[in-house]
This record gives C-alpha cells, sequence and structure tokens, in this order.
C-alpha cells in the first residue's frame, strides 16, 4: 500500500469517528441530545476548549511540568536501572539475594504508591518523579539484567581471544549489548514515565496535565476532560515519535527487521 | 603415529595427554577426549577430522586456552599454556562479529584494545579489509554484509593482529559449497604468503585435503582419540576446484575415508541405537 493510500484511510477513520460522536452528541438519533451531550460533550465544545488553552497561552506551564517529570522519572529510572541492573549480571551471589524482593517490589501496582510519595515528597514534581521512576527502573533494570546475562558466548569468547581483559570487555561487549536492550524498550520506559507523571498529578498535584483533567472531572466537565485527553494523546504521539528518531540512529547497527521488544 | 617433523624448533602447540571429561547433570562422567598427544610444528597447515561430537572443537578450545584440560597439558611454543592463548587468533564457526560495530572498527577493535592509536588501528584494518576482499565494506554493520563478507571480516579480524598460531573451527561451515570453495582459496592464499600454525578443524574431508599439509583423524566419542594422521605431500600453491580431479588426491582420500568411514558409521549407529 503506498504511504498516501495509507494516510488517506488513517484520516478517514478520525473522520468517521469524530462525525458519529458529532452526529450522536448533536442529535436525537441515538437517544436525549442533551444527555449525550453532557456524557460525551461534543466534538466541537472540545476543539474550542482545546484551542483556547492554547491560544490564551495557560496550557503551556502544564505541558512543560508534565514534560519535565517525565524527562525527569525517565533519566533518573533509566539510570538506575541501568546500574543496578549491570550490577546484579556481574554478581549472581546479589542477583540470588535480592531475587524475591524485587519481584514483590515489581508485583505491586503503583497507584497504591502515590500517596506514600506525595507524603514522603509532597505534592510538587518529586512525588510524579518518583511514581514515574519506580515504573521505568524496572523496565529498565529487567532489559539490561537480561541483556549482560544473554551476551551471545560466541562473541564475548571471540572478545577474549582478541585479548580484551575485564573493563575493556565491559566497554566494548557487556554495555553496548545492555545498551541495545534498555533502547529497544525505550518507548515502553518512556510511556512508563508519563503515566507515572500523569497519574501522580491526578492523585494530587497544583499542575500538569493530570491535574488539569483531574480539575475538569471535579466539575463535570467533560469538555474539559476530553480536552486533556486529547492533548495527553498529541503530546504522547510527538514523544513517541521523537523516541523513534532517537532509537533510529542509535540502533542503526540492527536489522531493520527487528522485533521490538517489550517488557 | 607418523608424523615427520624434521623440525628443531619447539612446536607451535603441543598436547601432553590432554584429556577432556565432563560431569553429568545426573553425577556421572562422560569423557570426551581420551588423553591425546598432539604436535604441531611452526608453520604447519594441520586439520583435524572426525565425525560430529567427537570432541574435536573441544580440543581447539584446549588450544585456545578457552577450555581447560581435565588431565595434561598444552604448551605454546615450548611454554605451558594458562589462561588465553595470546599467540592464537580464532575463526569461529558462528558469527562472532561484534554486531554493534562496524567491519573495520570489528578488524580495529583487536589492535586498539593492544593499545594501538585508533588512526593506525583504523589503517590496518582498511589495508586487512582489502586483502580479503572487502575493500569499501568497511563502514558496513554486519547485518549488512552476507555470510561470506562476514567470515571475511571475521578472517580480517583473527589475521589483523598477526597471530603466530590460527585456530579454525569449520569456519566455513555454514557456508554454501561455492562461497566455501571461493574462502579456501582466500585463506589458501593468505596463508601462503604468511605461513602460520594452524589448527584447522572440519567434518569436511575434500576441504581438509585441500589445504592442509597434515590431516589427523578423530575416532568417534566417548573417549575418542587421533586414530589416523596423514602427511598430505600436494605441492603448493595449489587450486582447490582443479586440486580434487588430481590421481594423488582421490589415492588420499581413499585412504583417509577408509578409517574415517567406520568412526562416521560408529557415531550413526549409536545415533540409531540411543
Amino acid at each position: 500500500m503506498s504511504r498516501a493510500k495509507l494516510l488517506v484511510l488513517q484520516v478517514g477513520v478520525a473522520v468517521i469517528a469524530i462525525a458519529i460522536w458529532h452526529v450522536v452528541t448533536t442529535t436525537n438519533l441515538i437517544g436525549d441530545q442533551k444527555v449525550m451531550k453532557f456524557f460525551f460533550s461534543t466534538p466541537a465544545d472540545v476543539f474550542w476548549r482545546t484551542w483556547k488553552v492554547f491560544a490564551e497561552g495557560t496550557i503551556w506551564r502544564h505541558l512543560g511540568i508534565t514534560l519535565w517529570e517525565t524527562i525527569l522519572a525517565f533519566v533518573i529510572g533509566s539510570a538506575a536501572g541501568i546500574v543496578i541492573g549491570f550490577w546484579f549480571a556481574r554478581q549472581p551471589l546479589v542477583a540470588a539475594v535480592f531475587d524475591p524482593y524485587v519481584k514483590m517490589i515489581n508485583a505491586l501496582p503503583r497507584v497504591v504508591l502515590a500517596p506514600i510519595f506525595a507524603l514522603w515528597f509532597g505534592l510538587g514534581i518529586w512525588s510524579k518523579v518518583a511514581l514515574g521512576f519506580t515504573l521505568v527502573f524496572f523496565v529498565v533494570f529487567f532489559n539490561v539484567y537480561q541483556g549482560v546475562k544473554e551476551v551471545n558466548p560466541v562473541v564475548l569468547a571471540n572478545a577474549r581471544m582478541l585479548g580484551m581483559n575485564e573493563r575493556q570487555l565491559l566497554r566494548h561487549v557487556y554495555w553496548p549489548a545492555a545498551l541495545s536492550w534498555v533502547f529497544s524498550s525505550l518507548h515502553t520506559s518512556v510511556g512508563f514515565a508519563l503515566v507515572g507523571a500523569v497519574v501522580g498529578e491526578y492523585l494530587g498535584s497544583s499542575a500538569g496535565l493530570g491535574y488539569l483533567i483531574h480539575q475538569a472531572e471535579g466539575v463535570f466537565d467533560v469538555a474539559g476532560v476530553f480536552s486533556g485527553m486529547l492533548i495527553l494523546a498529541v503530546f504522547v504521539v510527538i514523544i513517541d515519535g521523537l523516541v523513534t528518531m532517537i532509537e533510529g540512529r542509535l540502533l542503526k547497527w540492527r536489522p531493520s527487521t527487528e522485533i521490538k521488544t517489550q517488557a | 603415529m607418523a608424523s615427520n617433523q624434521n623440525n628443531t624448533a619447539e612446536p607451535a602447540i603441543r598436547f601432553d595427554g590432554v584429556s577432556i571429561s565432563y560431569v553429568l547433570a545426573d553425577g556421572g562422567r562422560y569423557d570426551a577426549v581420551a588423553p591425546v598427544d598432539i604436535s604441531i610444528a611452526d608453520g604447519a597447515f594441520v586439520s583435524i577430522v572426525g565425525p560430529t561430537g567427537c570432541g574435536k572443537s573441544t580440543l581447539l578450545n584446549v588450544a585456545a586456552g578457552l577450555a581447560a584440560p581435565t588431565t595434561g597439558s598444552a604448551t605454546i611454543f615450548g611454554k605451558p599454556l594458562a589462561g588465553i592463548n595470546a599467540q592464537a587468533g580464532y575463526l569461529f564457526q558462528q558469527d562472532a562479529l561484534m554486531p554493534w560495530k562496524t567491519a573495520q572498527d570489528n578488524v580495529a577493535l583487536g589492535l586498539e584494545v593492544q593499545g594501538l592509536p585508533r588512526a593506525q588501528a583504523l589503517a590496518k584494518a582498511h589495508d586487512m579489509l582489502r586483502r580479503v576482499g572487502l575493500k569499501g565494506f568497511g563502514e558496513r554493520y554486519p547485518h549488512q554484509l552476507s555470510g561470506g563478507q562476514k567470515k571475511r571480516v571475521a578472517l580480517a579480524q583473527v589475521l589483523v593482529r598477526g597471530p603466530k598460531i590460527l585456530l579454525m573451527d569449520e569456519p566455513f561451515g555454514p557456508l554454501d559449497a561455492q562461497t566455501r570453495l571461493i574462502m579456501g582459496e582466500l585463506l589458501s592464499g593468505l596463508w601462503q604468503a604468511d605461513r602460520k600454525a594452524v589448527i584447522f578443524v572440519t567434518h569436511d574431508l575434500d576441504e581438509a585435503i585441500g589445504l592442509s599439509d597434515r590431516v589427523l583423524i578423530m575416532a568417534a566419542g566417548p573417549q575418542s582419540r587421533i586414530i589416523g594422521d596423514f602427511e598430505i605431500g600436494l605441492e603448493r600453491p595449489r587450486d582447490l576446484a582443479e586440486i580434487r580431479s588430481d590421481s594423488r588426491f582421490h589415492t588420499l582420500h581413499a585412504e583417509i575415508w577408509a578409517v574415517l568411514r567406520d568412526e562416521v558409521r560408529k557415531t550413526y549407529r549409536d545415533v540409531e541405537a540411543a
């Protein structure tokens, strides 16, 4: 299928969905129009609201805060995941001792941590960063651990025959192998960083996209909620596009048919 | 065992009573290789041929220092081997290139870890890639190369370090017949220019006779040992495609195959019985 044709079809899906939404919420075709509008708002209202927050410029502060929380959660979570993942993979005893605890903490639904983090780190950005951290850390940690453990033994034997010492093996074999796993989970970990930020804001904050959505929900402002979700969705698509670009540059040594691993 | 080493210098590789056993999961012991004595002269191209699973790759790993013998010792140019054999280059059967490095970086890597400045290492890498027929392919990543090209890069990676010993574990095994022949000729030519001691492990008798000065036959495991030692007196340089129609090649082939055949059959009989 050509790119143009695909694009037309993709846009077509959006047009049809919005058309159905419009008809349902502005006519009595399915049910009482007033009830429908209360529950689903209307496309025009949602777009108008979205336009307004951008035109007035109030949205930028919230977007900026959410973005900043996402970046911090991603960077700190990844760094910790890489270091601990490396450490566990190279020290089987440490890994064996901590194994049940790692599994326990990872099994914990992170939402229940949000109130505790709010208590520990306050209602500012750090409680959201902490929540995102707990999500990102495990994705990166497991990938690095696996990556270092499962370094191709032939490549490793070859590197040793080429005269590499332990330090050189780390630099030229273990590190790139682990990094490739980190990059292959970039989409998941960046996504989780954002989830942590938004959920954290939603549960208690004074700024950010999650806060905006929560505020609108509190006063049954459905157009506001939908507008917030629309902005969030576009925001995610843009970030994901950036990640794909970065990934393409960093993993250019990989065959393009590479199957993406998901954590 | 017939071996006409009139060389007074130290052999490149000497195995004294080298045996290899594994402890099995059920606590038993599997004696893969019975004690063997092998001496490989400097500059000799020696092939080890044997049925699948006879432990020929394991012996090679002992010479490389990647595996320790259960008993006996390996001596490299008169010095007992401990740890990785720094005099040896190893060409693996499987892909062993670092997939995250370009061909030239893979080749230069072995020099860089020795402390050679990057510019010099890259210059040498380019020269070696040219010699293996990959001029202009330096910037490619392994996944952008064919199986034969990857083998050439691997060969360059090994040769650029100037090892005194080459260890090869069925290096051309995964390649198709035509590529094998071409790789064999490339190897033969490069070796001709700079004679190193070579242990070439293969199950392909044609390949072994065509390339080697000497062919060792290993028995089927367990407790496999050397059961044949043949000098290949065919003059060099050899044309690997032509030589197969030479009458002396046929005589040698028939002679060696007579020894090998029983071992190969033994292996299959055991497999079928199991």
